[in-house]
């Protein structure tokens, strides 16, 4: 169990017509009467429409796209750790070290992420542009060690790969 | 044997094009020749079990389905890959996510559901896009619909990504995120077979258990049955990790050696048979082997039950004598007070507990007493929980105490490894 805890802007976003009529999309996957079933997929695209992170009016916003009490929209944005509370930077960088990418030297290559950023796990460096986290099993097990930026994998890092994966990001 | 994986390797084999040539949809059209219960009745002949980590026979599952109940009916494919150690659905994702629409194709036409989810873990972006991709070449083509190949069959799909919960991996668990709620397991029964997604029967698989289905449908529940050891029939994929000289995805068929999936699959344990510690044969909720049974044991559902594990999700971690036991406890110890939901008190005060009696004994400031603690502890989570979260967080308690005990009176008395 995590502490995760919601953040306010005093901002009210808003979709683009774009994302709206692709809600509208998303709520016909799911049965008529079922509209709470398209709140991840809303947040999901909440999220990445809104800065890569959700503040509390953003929330409220999609509670009331979807038609939840706010209370329930909290709930879900808090329980699933994909859904970012605060702010992270341009390059999300996601390390796996658990049990198979540990074994393989995960350790290593967290130890190498942090010194090129210069920042700790949990971290975001000054210039908004990398943020660090250690993260459980992504599933890529059979490539350990992994990490994750943005949307993408990186799999049989090494150390040096991962400065190379740094330098090279636009 | 390559049922599940035999397209993996051709190019383009996520295509329609690919997949079509490779008899791609055929087992919908002889599916549906045969009729539904007949096909039922060939998924039960196969004895395939479920890939996911119960092991539960699908044809079984299937058939518990009501019939002629006048609610809804769902399908929902478990794509949460998250058990620490397991990668293998991910590869059918992302290779051949034609076989996986197909079998859910069959399954729908079989016990009489119209609409189909894949929940697919949110990490799993990429992969979440080909299928997308996949589903959406399908519609185009007629396999999905109204109108199922002209044959007047209908059935939808359609994708729900995850948030990055591994206890949504638990059938109910699943069931609540589809319904956009926290991922909260609910207690069992009612059953997902009558009270599933939207209080409607339900039917819940794995990807891989899905994508075999095709298959056993083209060559007879009895073919299929034939493969393997008997109670663990057919092939499984096993993601082996860790310690071995050629980590990946292999398919085999079940009741293999373990030392021979290791050696001959796997290009053997790093520094070979004789410098390995352990092997954690079935996901990180599986208690670990001890190298001296890891030479003998062979990989189907009874035998690991019998010697005081699981097959679970084929995840085989493959520890050498490098490895400090305690530590590599610790850290999985953190991953399941991470993910414990919370609404059962011996697991979310439990898996805490464990986490940090085992960082306290990483650390070299452990007692003797803290490992008959540990045991209580796991005592007092075992069979106490809605969802089996808490069993598999003292699973590798259990089993690391069972095999190592000297490991971690060593640690405790000198303050750190044996292994050094």
């Amino acid at each position: 169990m995590n502490e995760r805890s919601t953040l306010s802007t005093g901002v009210t976003p808003r979709f683009s017509e774009e994302s709206l009529q692709q809600i509208q999309e998303i709520f016909k996957r799911y049965p008529a009467d079922r509209r709470q079933s398209a709140v991840m997929p809303i947040l999901h695209l909440a999220q990445r429409e809104f800065g890569g992170w959700l503040s509390r009016e953003s929330l409220d916003y999609v509670a009331e796209l979807v038609g939840m009490p706010p209370i329930r929209v909290y709930e879900v944005a808090t329980f699933y750790t994909m859904y970012n509370l605060k702010p992270v930077g341009r390059y999300h960088i996601q390390a796996c070290t658990n049990i198979s990418c540990w074994l393989c030297g995960s350790d290593q290559v967290m130890d190498a992420l942090k010194r090129k950023l210069k920042i700790a796990a949990g971290q975001t460096t000054e210039d908004k542009r990398f943020t660090l986290a250690e993260v459980e099993c992504l599933g890529a097990c059979v490539n350990a060690p992994m990490m994750q930026i943005n949307d993408d994998y990186y799999e049989n890092l090494t150390t040096d790969k991962v400065v190379e994966i740094i330098d090279r990001l636009p | 044997m390559k049922i599940v994986y035999q397209n993996i390797h051709l190019a383009n084999s996520h295509t329609l094009a690919v997949y079509e040539a490779n008899g791609g949809y055929q087992s919908v059209l002889k599916a549906i020749e045969l009729g539904s219960d007949e096909v039922i009745e060939e998924v039960k002949r196969s004895g395939i079990r479920g890939r996911g980590g119960a092991g539960f026979p699908a044809g079984l599952k299937w058939s518990f389905i009501p019939k002629n109940d006048p609610r809804p009916k769902y399908l929902t494919c478990n794509a949460d890959e998250g058990e620490p150690g397991t990668c293998k659905d991910r590869d059918i994702l992302r290779y051949d996510p034609h076989r996986l629409i197909e079998g859910m194709i069959i399954c729908g036409y079989a016990v009489g559901i119209q609409q189909g989810y894949i929940y697919i873990r949110g990490e799993f972006y990429r992969e979440a896009e080909r299928l997308q991709a996949a589903i959406d070449d399908a519609y185009a083509k007629g396999y999905l619909g109204e109108n199922v190949m002209g044959k007047g069959v209908r059935f939808h799909l359609a994708i729900h990504r995850g948030g990055g919960a591994y206890v949504c991996g638990e059938e109910t668990g699943l069931i609540e995120s589809i319904e956009g709620k926290k991922g909260q397991p609910r207690l069992k029964p009612p059953f997902p077979a009558n009270i599933g997604l939207y209080g409607c029967p339900t039917v819940i698989n794995n990807v891989e258990t899905l994508a075999s289905i095709p298959t056993i449908i083209e060559r007879g529940g009895a073919w299929y049955g034939a493969l393997g050891v008997a109670k663990s029939s057919g092939t499984k994929i096993f993601s082996v990790s860790g310690h071995v000289n050629k980590p990946g995805n292999y398919e085999v068929e079940l009741g293999m050696p373990l030392k021979t999936l290791l050696e001959e699959h796997a290009g053997g344990v790093r520094g070979g048979w004789s410098n390995l510690k352990g092997v954690i044969p079935g996901g990180s909720s599986s208690p670990i082997l001890s190298a001296e049974v890891c030479a003998t044991i062979t990989m189907d559902y009874d035998s690991l039950a019998k010697a005081g594990t699981m097959l679970g999700s084929g995840a085989v971690i493959v520890l050498d004598k490098s490895v400090c036991i305690v530590r590599a406890v610790a850290r999985l110890s953190r991953f399941y007070r991470h993910e414990s939901c919370g609404q059962c008190t011996p697991c979310r005060e439990g898996t805490g507990w464990l986490s940090q009696i085992m960082t306290r004994m990483e650390a070299g400031q452990g007692t003797l007493e803290d490992i008959d603690l540990l045991l209580d502890i796991c005592a007092n989570i075992g069979g106490k929980t809605i969802c089996a979260l808490g069993d598999a967080a003292a699973g590798p308690v259990l089993g690391s105490i069972r095999a190592f005990r000297e490991e971690f009176i060593y640690h405790v008395e000198h303050g750190r490894c044996m292994a050094g």
